[in-house]
């Protein structure tokens, strides 16, 4: 019996891309649908209805919701090619523990850079250039967060990159120039085929920006 | 490895975050050693552990330091393949007992203290949402005895706080949420919860706690 897998995503979802990384990684075929998300379908409201957020993974017709989730589940369901996750529990705890790290700090950061003015925007840059710091620390001198393999912290991460000539344009600052390492861990990443199909480019990211800025009404 | 290599909780008496790692251990039959962090004021056994977020609970096995209470849950789960086991089999079911585990951490939680001791002009967004992720749980709890099945799983462990601190907190603050009437399948549940013999030895005393939460976080009245 074939497996049926659909994606429920936003082509900008930094969220999204997770998955769908995870899923090319495997090398497992989905139907990849495009959501509106100020006109929410049927399908996304039946298939999350407690969050109403994208991305949902719809696996023979059962949904899992929250991206890192959705990585570990297809890293389980999927086991035999390219694992995600170390085998060791130390290691996982540790991957675990950075992803969580991720999740709950870079985003809030990331979006002052282009959603605020002035002195919010000034201390939301600093912010997330202290974060990515610490990130990059953590890197160090490895190819990946996880050593040699492309793993679940870099997919938790990469789809951030796609945003940073975005962050860098409309928060006037250079990525870059603080964290060079960080910069060429994403290069690297990008080279990856699961990455490559995954992220849209900087460009398109960039002219997005302005329309996102007015669908929240920031000027 | 040995994994009978001394296990240490860095945690502190109130927690519901640290308590959870207790819950866990002892539930899987493993000793460890407690040590207090203060109330307050950080250790310096904490900045060492935890240098990233300086929080309890951390976990320190064969010398080497966990943070994040749910991952701790995990790596214990991982770690430690014992008879009693958190999370199913099955990676869908697997997959939904975390997520309903971050549902209870990091919306549920968060949206109750909020509405008991937050600032005043959001009480009322936080308890409408508060009120509706209770209900979530409520319907997703459902008729089972514990939110894991037959038996205390991942989801009952994360979500200790509505199991006995809730109680405690709404009477400490004044703030009813969860009734009795409105979460039948619950307020069963956290009976259930918290009579089980190895979770009771862990659990701080209710007047202790009520006493801390009054004294750290105000009444409704103040603002």
């Amino acid at each position: 019996m074939a497996d049926e897998v659909i994606l429920l995503d936003f082509w900008p979802s930094m969220f999204g891309m997770r998955t769908r990384i995870a899923l090319e990684e495997k090398n497992v075929k989905f139907d990849y649908r495009e959501q509106d998300l100020w006109n929410k379908s049927p399908i996304l409201l039946e298939m999350n209805p407690v969050h109403n957020k994208i991305p949902v993974l719809i696996h023979n017709g059962k949904p899992v919701c929250e991206s890192l989730i959705q990585v570990e589940y297809i890293d389980e369901v999927w086991p035999g090619v390219n694992p995600l996750l170390p085998s060791d529990p130390y290691q996982r705890a540790q991957a675990k523990f950075w992803g969580d790290y991720i999740d709950k700090k870079v985003y809030a950061s990331a979006r002052l850079t282009w959603g605020a003015k002035g002195e919010e925007q000034e201390a939301g840059k600093k912010e997330f250039i202290e974060i990515l710091k610490t990130l990059e620390s953590k890197l160090g001198d490895k190819i990946y967060f996880g050593g040699e393999t492309f793993g679940y912290v870099d997919i938790a991460l990469i789809g951030f990159y796609s945003w940073f000539e975005a962050y860098e344009k409309f928060g006037n600052f250079s990525i870059e120039a603080e964290c060079p390492k960080l910069i060429a861990w994403g290069k690297r990443c990008a080279e990856r085929e699961s990455v490559a199909k995954s992220l849209p480019d900087s460009e398109k990211i960039i002219k997005f920006v302005p329309e996102l800025k007015k669908r929240f009404g920031i000027e | 490895m040995n994994q009978d290599e001394q296990v240490k909780v860095l945690g502190l008496w109130g927690s519901p975050f640290s308590k959870r790692v207790e819950i866990v251990l002892k539930l899987k039959g493993i000793p460890y050693e407690y040590i207090e962090d203060v109330y307050g004021n950080k250790s310096p056994m904490l900045l060492k552990y935890n240098p990233i977020h300086k929080k309890v609970p951390v976990l320190v096995h064969n010398g080497r330091s966990i943070a994040e209470s749910l991952v701790i849950v995990e790596y214990i789960e991982d770690t430690w393949k014992t008879s009693y086991m958190i999370l199913p089999q099955d990676p869908y079911e697997r997959a939904m007992a975390r997520f309903w585990a971050k549902y209870v951490d990091e919306k549920v939680m968060v949206a109750m203290w909020k509405a008991c001791w937050g600032p005043k002009s959001e009480r009322e967004k936080e308890t409408k949402e508060a009120y509706e992720g209770l209900k979530y749980l409520e319907k997703e709890l459902g008729d089972k005895h514990f939110f894991g099945g037959e038996t205390i799983g991942f989801v009952d462990i994360a979500a200790d706080f509505i199991g006995y601190w809730l109680g405690i907190v709404q009477e400490a603050s004044g703030v009813t949420i969860m009734t009795a009437e409105e979460f039948p399948n619950l307020q069963r549940w956290s009976k259930e919860f918290i009579s089980n013999n190895f979770i009771k030895e862990v659990l701080p005393p209710k007047q202790k706690l009520a006493t801390l939460l009054k004294a750290q976080f105000g009444s409704v009245t103040s603002d």
